[in-house]
Formats: structure tokens, sequence, C-alpha cells
């Protein structure tokens, strides 16, 4: 599997980018993952959502889709999209180094 | 390497809730991968934008051996509503939400959604019969502009 670095980082991530081990990854490490994928800069509501991602994924064993984000995570998905424009839970399972979430809706 | 799809136009031409239902999934679902996403309601389709009648969307219970309703039990009063409240109950329970919602949740996403103008004018609909998500009626031609370099779906 591919390897990337992120802040100074050696990391193995599988074809798409997603970490092959979310425990790989460090807070410190986002900013880079995120710029790699066009977003500048995360804001506070950006952070909402990683640890988030974060979160439910510890709890849940995955993270969470977009309509469960939309539901739960206190942002609308209207502002989801505009934080994650490639896709709010992709992306931001990218960014908090978990794996893709499955599901369909 | 193969290109990924950055654009899908997803006709929705049907009014039934099996009709309408995949059209949605695959709109959000494009979304959520980053790939935009137009969904060009026409003919029957447009019930799923209207006031009058997207609350009231039913699973169609004759003419659809996926049912596995023999045809005169389903054609019988009250068929539609009950096999219509039963497929609602199991989307409910997949998190599947009811199409009002769904088409609320897609526009929240930036998909672009239309009405057919040859159809409105067939039912003599107007932007104001339509929910508020829907941006435009237009016409054929300007459906296929806006969906210029993407792919078409025909549902």
């Amino acid at each position: 599997m591919p390897i990337a670095t992120y802040a100074g980082h050696d990391v193995i991530v599988n074809d798409e980018g997603f970490f092959a081990d979310p425990y790989q990854w460090t807070e410190e490490m986002a900013p880079y993952i995120a710029k790699a994928i066009g977003i500048d800069e995360l804001t506070l509501r950006h952070w909402q959502i990683i640890r988030f991602m974060r979160d439910q994924y510890r709890a849940k064993g995955t993270g969470p889709t977009v309509r469960i984000l939309g539901k739960t995570s206190g942002v609308s998905i209207k502002e989801l999209y505009q934080l994650f424009p490639s896709g709010p839970a992709k992306t931001a399972a990218k960014i908090a180094g978990i794996p893709k979430p499955r599901g369909c809706i | 390497m193969t290109t990924a799809i950055a654009k899908v136009s997803i006709v929705v031409s049907k009014g039934s809730l099996e009709g309408i239902y995949p059209a949605l999934i695959m709109a959000n679902g494009a979304r959520a991968e980053g790939i935009e996403a137009n969904l060009f309601f026409t003919f029957f389709g447009l019930d799923a934008v209207s006031r009058k009648r997207h609350e009231h969307i039913k699973v169609a219970t004759v003419g659809n051996p996926g049912l596995h309703v023999a045809t005169l039990v389903g054609a019988l009063p009250g068929m539609p509503g009950l096999m219509t409240s039963y497929l609602e109950h199991k989307l409910g329970k997949l998190d599947i939400p009811p199409i009002p919602e769904f088409i609320e949740m897609i526009a929240d996403s930036g998909a672009g959604i239309y009405g057919c103008q040859a159809s409105c004018d067939l039912f003599g609909l107007t932007e104001d019969d339509l929910i508020d998500q829907v941006k435009a009626i237009i016409t054929v031609g300007e459906f296929y502009a806006l969906a210029a370099g993407g792919q078409i779906i025909f549902t």
C-alpha cells in the first residue's frame, strides 16, 4: 500500500488515500491532509466535524454517512457541503484518518 | 486509469415510489462522492416535486411483478396505501428519509433540481405549483446544456 507523509511522519494509506491504520493519525497531520485534498484552512467548524468523525469511529468502528452527520453532528447538510465540497463524510473521514464510511444514504 | 465521473444528470419520468427513490438515492450518492448532480423531473416524475402530490407518492401495486402481489389483489381498494406504508416503514428503518425530506436534503447538498417545461405545459403546472427546491422549469435544450460534459441517467 502507498505511503504518504504528513507533518513529517510516514503513514500507510490505501489507494484512495484513506489511512490504513487510524491509530497512526495525529491532530497535527490533519491540516496537511486537508491541504493535499484542496482545503487550505481548517476552521473550528471543520474541526468540530473531524473530532465527531473520530469519536464515531472509536464508538462504532465506522464513520458516519452524510445523512447521519446532518442529523447528529450539529452542522446542517448545507454547511457540511460548504465545509467539505468534495463530499462531507468522505473528505472528513480522510482528514480524520479513518476509513471511508460505507452506505448509500 | 479510467476517468472518474464528474457530473451526472438524472431524468425522473415516473411518479411511483419505486420510480422516484432510485433516482434520489443516485443523486444524493453522487453529491456524497463530490460528483456534481442535477435532477430533471419530467412527466409523472413531476409528482415528486409537486406541492400537492409530493407527500402522497405511492408504490405501484398493479402491473408490478417485482412486488409479488397478484394483480387482482393489488387492485383492491386501499392496497396502494397499505403497501406504501409498509415500504415506508422499511425505508425508515434504514434511515432513508421520506421523499419530501430527501429532496430537501439533496437540494441542500448543492444538486440542481429542475422541472420539465413540456410536462409542466401538459399538466398546466407553474413554478408556484412546485416545491421551493425546484430552481427552474427548463426546456429539454436547457437540460442538455446543463448536462453537458457529464453522464445522463434516465429513470
